[in-house]
């Protein structure tokens, strides 16, 4: 067995626990870092839970919130309104999610338009994100 | 390979054999033309990708020309959601499912001439009929199947182009 130095193994221990809690992915990361600096104040994910569960006026009928395709629960599988399974949004059951910067905006402009009948805010997509990668 | 070209004297039997296989050919051709069974998937990798997002990527062969234009002119409001591309993208699908649309000489653009371009495929005349005896009501309730837009959750051949009953 190989013995690692004492100061690698606390680094990879830090390494690691830091992975754990939040799946860290540097492009996601840098997605959340554009949102948060164009928001001009730290994103929070309860504000993102809230938004994510409301109900929301303005927007076409059929979808009212999020939850009308993607379901209360993110780290389960979705189902839009053809049937069809939409992959979690939880990042803990869908490591890929938030990583295609052009995917997240094309979805998010969809998106809001159907759920809101607006563009969503910078600081809205960023709290969104932020509680969805931390679930 | 049967022959008719020599029958033996006496021996009718090839000739007829052979009369009514070309009748049955003849008679299978243009149906075959005109499936409401077997309709050719979508083969192109922008129209499968983008245009099975939500649902299926139903086959451009069950709309006329002009319903898929009709569709791709109002993607924000697509069927009660916004599917919105970037116009490069947009403008590519729509020339595809143009091009490999129900031909106009075909029996479902033929039913679908003349007014308001059909947007549903499940509103078109051919899909009515073809489920109107054999499919209750209730069955598109059901949870398992959601809506009449999952070809997939009662065909289970649709996404290679078979819909035949099941």
């Amino acid at each position: 067995m190989t013995h690692l130095p004492t100061r690698l193994c606390l680094a990879l221990a830090i390494a690691l626990g830091a992975t754990a809690g939040a799946l860290a992915d540097p492009a996601r990361d840098a997605i959340l870092a554009g949102y948060e600096k164009a928001a001009g104040e730290p994103l929070s994910a309860d504000r993102g839970k809230a938004f994510f569960n409301a109900t929301h006026a303005g927007g076409k009928p059929d979808t009212p919130t999020c939850t009308t395709c993607h379901t209360a629960n993110p780290k389960a599988a979705g189902k839009t309104r053809a049937g069809k399974a939409i992959e979690p949004m939880a990042v803990s059951a869908n490591p890929n999610r938030f990583t295609d910067p052009a995917f997240v905006e094309k979805w998010f402009g969809r998106n809001c338009n159907s759920v809101l009948g607006r563009d969503c805010t910078t600081r809205e997509k960023g709290d969104v994100i932020t509680w969805l990668s931390n679930l | 390979m049967t022959s008719c070209t020599t029958p033996a004297p006496g021996t009718r039997f090839p000739f007829t054999l052979a009369a009514v296989l070309g009748l049955a050919l003849a008679s299978a051709l243009p149906a075959a033309a005109d499936s409401e069974e077997y309709f050719r998937p979508v083969t192109d990798e922008t129209v499968k990708t983008e245009c099975s997002a939500c649902h299926m990527a139903y086959p451009a062969g069950m709309l006329p020309a002009r319903s898929w234009s009709a569709i791709m002119a109002d993607l924000p409001n697509h069927f009660g959601e916004d599917a919105s591309l970037a116009e490069e993208t947009r403008a590519r699908i729509e020339a595809w499912l143009v091009a490999n649309a129900a031909p106009e000489n075909s029996r479902i653009a033929r039913s679908l001439q003349g007014g308001e371009p059909v947007l549903r495929i499940s509103e078109t005349p051919w899909w009515v009929r073809a489920h109107k005896w054999e499919v209750s009501p209730a069955a598109f309730e059901n949870p398992k199947v959601g809506s009449k837009a999952n070809c997939v959750a009662c065909h289970r051949g649709a996404e290679q182009g078979y819909f035949e009953d099941d």
